[in-house]
């Protein structure tokens, strides 16, 4: 779930608030958004990917509250981790989108599954 | 009377066509309706572009080129297989025709990958970008975009046409809006019955029981028992990297779990054990070293918990799909995804996708497929009916109950208890995997007693609620479809019935908001439809 938005980094550009297909995030009166229903959140780090000052936080735990300190967070490197993967905006030209190989990933182990049945013996041996 | 319209100031729209749900069905269809001439507004609970199950997966669509035709006619006789008797080949065909010739057209929009040899590859195609690239498709056709605006319920003319719906603006104040359209598509999702699938937090069902309180059947809905692997804890239903994992027992000791259409029930059989555990080592170090550009969001999960996955071991869960992987949904009239309620089309996993899937899941390949086509045809037909109708000004009804208006005297009703105790009927292995009739009628006692207490005394208060009415209906209909079908067929197994039954080669409807029921549905005019069953 979303824990943390860095507010040295935010711009209060809004977008997060924008996106979140849960709708956690309101409008603070201070200009960052506020985490106001974080037990919506379904960890999909969709902000994460919209926020182009890679000022957001998601941890992976869907079904329990961590903390998490934005020291640690910071010196991570993991900030804008999933925007920069993804080749989003300033990153278009590093990274590419190569989607296209998963159906050959599928192939592949489909391929691999059927050698190791042709080459196993009758019986699981001490597999269970 | 209901809180909502309490509201002095009402939001009030008139347009042509309305789609319920921005996710890949309804964009499709919006952009289909505005093509064939029609005002569109598109409504989204969420932000469409980010919403649904598609936003944060990598669909690969169901392509076969046209020629040579053989090609085609061995895809679709393997799926006809594959279905066990639920499938049909004109719909198989016309969805690999429709996704063959409009997928491409969304190269303006969307960067379309280009392979190890400089071939474009249309089928596969990155959730966030394509929902992106969807988005901005919609928009260029003039269609208006009614964000974080979830619909609660629809309206009828005085011929029982639906005329539009009403929703909440739920980042302006609450405020209430309401759409006359000449035709609505219901484009809403289907659901995992709040499982952690990746996506599906939003997708509770809506768009079944508002068709159901508008008159529509369900078809399908017994195929709910789909599962997707995740790291534990996790929403991560990635499943590509584990098709070259290696499983544990908590002892350590390698489980015999192979790469295959078994894997999953073999799984989950474990997991009823005990806990699982998972490396991916046996990954082709070239994936390894490009996986975080084919799916960047799996290697998220690892790196943050300090986990290597092709050298530690993992645990890992599974998380259901309900329709969502699964089939069921609004039982679709013709091929233009109409359903028995005049003015109504379903698109996507509102709709039941029996016909292109059979009784096994779709798989991302032909749910993809699926959304795409069933978008454009009903955002088609849909345009179609809105331009020939003559006058629409027309009292309408608002068709909303459970959730919104009580039967009986207003309670508070515990949303998050009620959520709880639906997702313990439909998430569980021993429930919803390895069904028994038993075990099916305990869950409709407890479901029914659910629903009675939301139907009689849950009043317009929170989205929440209509939410859980919506899951509850889901369940309902779900439960009763899996007690009536005494058989294993695909995605539907009995532990009491592990056979096919060739009488139940068919499909299954189901419908009725107090009353359940479930009825055969006879593919000729031969027969007329058999009650099966009535629940309730």
């Amino acid at each position: 779930m979303i824990e943390l938005i860095v507010a040295e980094r935010c711009t209060d550009c809004g977008a997060c608030i924008e996106v979140c297909p849960a709708n956690v995030l309101d409008p603070g009166t201070d200009g960052l958004p506020v985490l106001a229903r974080v037990e919506d959140c379904q960890t999909c780090f969709m902000c994460e990917l919209y926020c182009r000052a890679d000022a957001i936080y998601v941890a992976p735990d869907c079904d329990r509250r961590v903390s998490v300190s934005r020291e640690d967070v910071l010196a991570s490197g993991r900030l804008g981790q999933y925007r920069r993967h993804s080749g989003w905006d300033e990153w278009a030209e590093h990274f590419p989108n190569e989607q296209w190989l998963m159906e050959t990933v599928f192939r592949r182990a489909g391929e691999a599954a059927a050698q190791s049945r042709a080459e196993r013996p009758e019986g699981l041996g001490g597999k269970k | 009377m209901s809180k909502l319209a309490a509201f002095p100031e009402l939001l009030s729209i008139t347009t042509d066509v309305l789609i319920v749900g921005g996710g890949m069905a309804g964009a499709w269809a919006a952009t289909s309706a505005a093509q064939a001439g029609a005002k569109v507004v598109l409504a989204d609970k969420g932000y469409c572009g980010t919403s649904g199950v598609t936003a944060a997966a990598g669909p690969g669509h169901w392509w076969v080129p046209p020629d040579p035709a053989a090609a085609r006619d061995a895809a679709v006789a393997n799926r006809i297989a594959a279905g066990l008797g639920l499938g049909e080949a004109d719909w198989m065909y016309r969805i690999l025709d429709q996704t063959w010739r409009t997928l491409p057209t969304l190269a303006r929009y969307y960067k379309f990958g280009t392979d190890d040899e400089g071939r474009v590859n249309y089928r596969a195609v990155r959730g966030p970008e394509y929902m992106r690239a969807l988005r901005q498709q919609v928009l260029s056709y003039g269609v208006t975009i009614l964000d974080q605006s979830p619909v609660l319920e629809l309206l009828a003319r005085c011929d029982g046409s639906i005329g539009g719906a009403r929703g909440q603006r739920r980042q302006d104040g609450s405020r209430a809006y309401r759409v006359e359209a000449g035709a609505v598509v219901l484009a809403a999702g289907g659901t995992s019955f709040l499982s952690h699938l990746l996506g599906s937090r939003t997708n509770t069902g809506d768009g079944y029981l508002m068709a159901a309180e508008a008159g529509a059947e369900m078809s399908g809905m017994e195929f709910t028992a789909a599962y997707t692997i995740a790291p534990a804890h996790s929403t991560m239903t990635r499943s590509m990297a584990y098709a070259f994992a290696t499983y544990y027992d908590a002892d350590g000791g390698e489980l015999d779990l192979p790469f295959g259409p078994d894997q999953t029930v073999r799984l989950a059989r474990a997991l009823q054990r005990g806990p699982v555990y998972c490396t991916l080592q046996r990954l082709p170090d070239d994936v390894k070293a490009r996986l975080h550009t084919i799916s960047p969001n799996v290697p998220l999960v690892f790196d943050r918990w300090g986990i290597d996955p092709y050298r530690d071991r993992f645990e890992v869960t599974l998380h259901n799909d309900g329709t969502i992987r699964g089939i069921g949904g609004v039982r679709v009239h013709d091929v233009n995804g109409a359903t028995s309620v005049p003015g109504l089309f379903v698109a996507g996993d509102n709709a039941s996708r029996e016909k292109v899937a059979g009784a096994i899941s779709g798989g991302g390949n032909v749910n993809s497929a699926w959304a795409l086509s069933s978008g454009v045809f009903a955002g088609t037909a849909a345009a179609r009916v809105a331009r020939s109708m003559k006058s629409r000004s027309a009292e309408l009804t608002p068709l909303g109950r459970a959730g919104l208006r009580p039967h009986g005297r207003p309670q508070d009703i515990d949303v998050a208890a009620t959520r709880d105790r639906v997702r313990a009927e439909m998430h569980p292995f021993d429930k919803n995997l390895f069904r028994t009739g038993a075990g099916l009628a305990a869950s409709s006692q407890t479901l029914e007693d659910l629903w009675s207490e939301v139907a009689n005394h849950g009043q317009a208060g929170s989205i929440a609620l209509r939410e859980t009415a919506a899951l509850l209906a889901t369940a309902r209909w779900s439960v009763a479809t899996a007690a009536a079908r005494d058989e294993s067929r695909g995605l539907h197994r009995r532990e009491d019935y592990p056979a096919r039954d060739p009488r139940l080669a068919a499909r299954l409807l189901s419908g009725g908001l107090d009353q359940v029921w479930v009825a055969l549905d006879r593919p000729s005019a031969s027969a007329q439809p058999g009650q099966l069953e009535t629940t309730s």
